[in-house]
């Protein structure tokens, strides 16, 4: 098979004693869009989050374009890399969080700008014309110098994801971006992602949106208790559920 | 009460008032610079420092939030000088007054940290800002504009605790007026006079404050 852009290998992690994730095993190729759903407490966003190194994992690896993230070996030990280096490997994932996250004393266009000025170490005028692309792409220039408290949900998020893309990342991460948002604003958010799909992005998304997960997805995973319990193309799986689980949480959804 | 009288005593104690006045703006003010300065590291090290360091600050600021400011004042004047520091009654009391204010400071933006979501970390940390350049950029910009309308009001706190520093013959404004009452027995309208000051440099620090809420607010 092709080289694969993420790779993850039986990635163990507990919360005290309880294990959220136990044996996680997957590989997305490039530009594939792959759902992850699930009921809660599945492990769905714990998964996503160990990707992004906001969460630490106790056990396996996560590889994205070959490169182990977040530990290395020494001596045999597993070892934590240190804070600068997690820094950077954060930098190849972009990550789109439910609640928006947007930072407040900032402007649209300042929270784009950010994280090219002060981690990719641009010149200003390039962080500025790279944000205002991005901006554009998502919808929202016209509003570049609103903070995010004058913005609709749908915007913020908008804003959000095009901070986290203007970053460039190898592999974008959404989680449950539209859950947060009004019945009304979720498509002006869905739409934008389908245009970072159709571009070639690599993308992960823990979603409750069923038929959008049906309509953009190359793969599905379906997690339950911690493990990815099926996969495969959205239509078999949502057609042709193997397990009981999967049946009973695939009726139980709305599409 | 002999209106002449009080403008002519007045006119004559100008020059005194006007030193006065300007003591006790310089105390503040540089009590208030420096505690403030000590005060965001008191708070930072309320939230982020390694345990035993957080110990020992959490003990400097119940201990000084716990200690009347006039206490202060008068040790840092009689028992610093004891143990063989010894400073001059203005730097005694600003520091007294420095150390009061760093308390009050730290605790505020140990509060306005701790208000913070946790998602903006979380989102810095996402788009690969180290914990520094999260702090520096995300956070303490926060911090600031949330504590602004709580350390106007300690600010103007300040001003008054400066009063204090009489009793240690720092010739601030209330001393000024004590000495120039004793001259001329028009206790009421100098009082009067002192306290009006006191009322203007508040206000002015409390309007300044309202300004530059306004010029930071966000939403």
């Amino acid at each position: 098979m092709a080289d694969p852009l993420l790779v993850i290998e039986n990635v163990h992690k507990k919360f005290g004693e309880l294990d959220v994730l136990s044996g996680v095993d997957l590989i997305v190729d490039r530009s594939d869009v792959v759902s992850i759903i699930g009921s809660s407490g599945s492990g769905k966003t714990t998964l996503l989050r160990c990707i992004n190194l906001l969460e630490d994992f106790h056990e396996g690896r996560i590889l994205i374009d070959g490169e182990p993230i977040g530990y290395m070996l020494k001596n045999g030990k597993r070892q934590r890399l240190p804070k600068s280096l997690i820094a950077q490997h954060r930098a190849l994932t972009g990550m789109v969080f439910q609640t928006f996250n947007l930072f407040p004393h900032l402007t649209a266009l300042k929270n784009v700008t950010l994280g090219l000025l002060k981690v990719r170490n641009l010149k200003k005028e390039e962080a500025t014309e790279i944000a205002r692309h991005w901006l554009d792409l998502v919808g929202v220039l016209d509003r570049q110098d609103h903070y995010p408290g004058q913005l609709s949900g749908g915007q913020q998020q908008r804003v959000a994801i095009a901070r986290a893309i203007a970053m460039n990342p190898k592999l974008m991460l959404f989680d449950e971006v539209t859950s947060a948002l009004d019945p009304e604003l979720v498509n002006e958010v869905l739409n934008v992602i389908k245009d970072l799909v159709s571009d070639g992005m690599t993308m992960l998304l823990v979603t409750h949106e069923m038929r959008f997960a049906y309509d953009v997805s190359t793969k599905v995973i379906f997690m339950n208790e911690g493990r990815i319990a099926e996969q495969g193309p959205p239509s078999e799986l949502f057609n042709n559920p193997q397990s009981t689980r999967l049946a009973e949480f695939i009726q139980n959804s709305t599409f | 009460m002999d209106l002449s009288l009080f403008l002519h005593e007045m006119w004559n104690a100008r020059g005194a008032i006007w030193d006065g006045f300007q003591m006790t703006v310089s105390i503040s003010a540089l009590a208030i610079f420096c505690g403030t300065i000590l005060g965001v590291f008191v708070g930072l090290a309320l939230v982020y420092a390694w345990l035993p360091v957080r110990l020992i600050v959490r003990g400097y600021v119940d201990f000084i939030r716990g200690t009347p400011v006039f206490v202060l004042v008068l040790a840092s004047y009689y028992i610093l000088s004891g143990i063989g520091i010894q400073l001059t009654a203005f730097q005694a009391g600003v520091l007294a007054i420095t150390a009061f204010c760093s308390t009050h400071v730290g605790e505020m933006i140990r509060g306005a940290l701790a208000a913070i979501h946790r998602g903006q970390v979380e989102a810095a940390m996402a788009i690969g800002l180290t914990f520094r350049q999260t702090f520096q950029y995300v956070l303490m910009p926060q911090a600031l504009r949330q504590i602004l309308p709580t350390w106007v009001n300690a600010a103007t706190e300040m001003v008054k605790a400066s009063t204090l520093l009489s009793v240690i013959g720092v010739a601030e404004l209330l001393l000024v007026t004590q000495q120039i009452i004793s001259r001329n027995f028009l206790s009421l309208e100098f009082y009067f006079l002192a306290g009006f000051i006191y009322f203007v440099i508040d206000f002015s620090i409390e309007r300044l404050g309202r300004f530059v809420e306004k010029k930071v607010a966000y939403s």
